[in-house]
């Protein structure tokens, strides 16, 4: 995070910050993900797309482990944060929740006032020594999100009061506070409407100087415009993976271009 | 109504008939069916709602109509005076009380006839207006040596039967005399009102006091088993609340779903179930035969009534935390909160007003509950040197309103009826403040949504 960022460098950076390897999650009976190869750059966006159901958010919830709280739920193969196995039995998923964060499908703010709602991860990680620091936090974090202008004096407030934008844009800034290195946004959008869905891409857009961003998502023009690389997840199967321009001009495999041309859904 | 407007010839000419545009006016068969039906279903609402509002004004107008009485008591105001000579004698005696129910009752007959009422008064019917006023007066010189031999102003609680006549439960017509009152006491009293000696006060011991003897409902109080079911809800509140709680947490967020849970479910939706009398016989052998823990103290009432309520505080409990939506779980995991971090800073909170829902009807339930305290002994109980050795606490005997009340009703005595009464209405203002206590509770809660 101290590094200058910049993304040109960021693409040609060979070491990646993800890199599953012939991942495997079941259901149960059920393989809801079959060999999943993947790279993801630092410092950049990457775009799952694919038909309902084809396990794209299935595979970003084992990067940080959300599947962990599904009983029948188990991953197979091997997922590497910084060359680090994030299913290795010495890896403390609420250590690496603390690294990897996430920012859910509906905006899900605690029921407490917007200082609380960004406040409660640095405090139970203890990242503030003093209420100064806090309320430092608090400010950059809202600020990172843009939405410290709007909330400045109303942040004793709760944060369920707010519009789903803002709501959306205060569960970001939530994930922010925390100092992650990775977040992973599942469908970030899918209930905001096209003013706040353009104020959310654009945000993303800035954060990519500083995180490694995952995003799901169901609109192919929203995987276009905000993501440098893109995956296609069909059936489990992870397709196809470049970056974003070649998949929507140039794909490489049948599937992708019926996609993306609308012909299967 | 609409069959009447419709003329028949729409019906007879379909050629047209699609032709013409449906009018909003005229309703179909199918739409007034469903509003005959939605009528009717309002109407079955309302009366369900009406005939629960009826029995409610019986029942309220009963037990107030019937209860009032025992909060007032008839007492006999007196002024007597005790020698150190009387005094000497009266305790060199057998029976001590007696003697001295005999030097009061020929006092007291000796200065009611010099106050000039008309009808001769034997000593006879003055004991039987007075009830037995011995011990009283016993009590009182033996704590106060020093007012022997001046005039001492003593409230004596008048005896049940004219009790019951100064409430209307006993009238002249319907009496027969009795060696507890004859017709010709009736004129005493009627006299002794007018004097000004016999009248009718709020009866702060029937709140305050304990159980009386079988002869002496008018000193009956519900105050020893208003204790008694006080210190039981504290048990029942602070082991049933902390153990349903975690037992709840542990089986909804942290147990594995296999046979095990699954069978410890079913038996506590079944001990939801199990009548209460079975509680207390598993009481009367565990707590008591087995622990060898005090019979008839709140303690081990408090104890059975826990493992009443803790399926009740348990199923709800779990109940108001599936309700917690999942995505605040998901929410705290993300930032990266442990499990327990995310139950107990955000889960819990939520889930709280339903756990105090819960909680009250569970305790409701139990302070109401009689058959399991019969089994331990905590009925049948006449408190000796009251009020000493009741605030004393959880292990000295002591009885619980419903028991009370239920033994009140078994006593032939119709007195006691009143005093049942009397006590139910204590039990249920008992019971509305602990119910006002949950839901102001509730509110705080519900505000940090």
């Amino acid at each position: 995070m101290n590094e200058m960022p910049s993304i040109e460098q960021a693409n040609e950076m060979t070491e990646s910050k993800i890199s599953a390897n012939k991942v495997q999650v079941f259901y149960g009976d059920n393989q809801a993900i079959k060999d999943v190869d993947i790279e993801i750059q630092p410092r950049s966006v990457t775009s799952f797309i694919g038909p309902s159901g084809c396990g794209k958010s299935t595979f970003l919830r084992t990067i940080n482990r959300m599947n962990d709280t599904i009983d029948i739920c188990r991953v197979e193969g091997s997922i590497k944060i910084d060359n680090e196995d994030i299913y290795d039995p010495k890896v403390d998923p609420v250590q690496l929740r603390a690294k990897v964060g996430m920012v859910f499908q509906k905006p899900n703010p605690f029921p407490k006032s917007i200082y609380d709602n960004i406040a409660y991860g640095p405090r139970i990680h203890g990242l503030a020594r003093n209420k100064a620091e806090l309320d430092d936090i608090v400010s950059s974090s809202l600020q990172k999100a843009g939405l410290w202008e709007e909330v400045k004096n109303r942040l004793d407030e709760p944060g369920t009061g707010m519009s789903g934008g803002q709501q959306q844009r205060l569960c970001i800034a939530r994930a922010i506070a925390v100092s992650p290195e990775v977040i992973l946004m599942d469908e970030p959008c899918s209930a905001l409407d096209p003013i706040a869905t353009a104020k959310v891409e654009e945000l993303i857009d800035e954060l990519r100087e500083n995180y490694t961003i995952v995003i799901v998502t169901h609109s192919m023009q929203q995987a276009a415009r905000v993501s440098q690389r893109t995956a296609f997840f069909h059936l489990g199967i992870l397709v196809e993976e470049g970056l974003t321009e070649d998949i929507f001009t140039n794909p490489k495999d049948k599937r992708t271009q019926d996609y993306i041309t609308g012909r299967f859904g | 109504m609409t069959d009447a407007t419709l003329p028949p010839e729409t019906s007879a000419s379909p050629a047209k008939a699609p032709m013409q545009p449906k009018s909003l006016y005229a309703l179909d068969d199918l739409t007034r069916k469903r509003n005959a039906a939605e009528k009717r279903f309002q109407a079955y609402g309302i009366g369900a709602i009406a005939i629960g509002l009826f029995f409610l004004v019986v029942l309220a107008y009963a037990i107030i109509s019937q209860g009032i009485p025992a909060f007032s008591r008839t007492v006999v105001e007196v002024e007597f005076t005790l020698t150190q000579e009387q005094y000497n004698a009266a305790e060199g005696t057998l029976f001590k009380t007696k003697a001295y129910e005999e030097i009061f009752i020929n006092a007291l007959s000796g200065q009611l006839q010099d106050s000039g009422i008309e009808t001769p008064v034997e000593p006879e019917a003055i004991e039987r207006i007075v009830g037995k006023p011995g011990s009283t007066i016993r009590e009182f010189f033996r704590e106060n040596e020093d007012q022997l031999g001046q005039p001492v102003r003593f409230d004596l609680a008048a005896s049940s039967r004219v009790d019951g006549y100064m409430s209307g439960r006993i009238t002249r017509e319907g009496m027969t005399d009795s060696r507890f009152l004859m017709a010709s006491d009736l004129d005493v009293v009627d006299n002794l009102v007018e004097a000004g000696v016999i009248k009718t006060v709020f009866n702060w011991s029937f709140i305050t006091g304990a159980d009386a003897g079988v002869d002496n409902a008018a000193a009956a109080g519900i105050g020893a088993s208003v204790i008694g079911s006080f210190f039981m809800m504290l048990v029942v509140l602070f082991l049933s609340l902390p153990i349903g709680v975690a037992a709840s947490i542990y089986l909804e967020e942290f147990a594995p779903q296999n046979r095990f849970t699954d069978l410890i479910e079913v038996n506590i939706s079944n001990l939801a179930a199990v009548p209460s009398i079975v509680f207390g016989i598993l009481g009367l052998a565990v707590f008591i035969q087995f622990m060898h823990l005090p019979q008839s103290a709140p303690l081990v009432g408090g104890l059975v009534l826990t493992l009443m309520t803790l399926p009740t505080i348990i199923i709800s409990t779990r109940a108001s935390l599936k309700a917690v939506p999942p995505s605040i779980r998901d929410a705290a995991l993300g930032v990266g909160a442990s499990k327990m971090q995310a139950i107990f800073h955000h889960v819990l909170p939520l889930a709280m007003p339903g756990i105090l829902t819960g909680t009250i009807i569970g305790l409701a339930q139990a302070l109401g509950e009689t058959a399991p305290l019969l089994l331990i002994g905590m009925v049948g109980f006449v408190a000796r040197g009251y009020p000493d050795g009741f605030i004393a606490g959880f292990t000295d005997p002591n009885s619980a309103m419903p028991a009370q009340i239920y033994t009140w009703a078994a006593r032939s005595d119709l007195a006691f009826t009143e005093k049942a009464w009397g006590g139910i209405i204590v039990l249920l203002i008992f019971l509305l403040t602990m119910n006002i206590i949950a839901i102001i509770l509730r509110r705080r809660f519900e505000r940090r949504w």
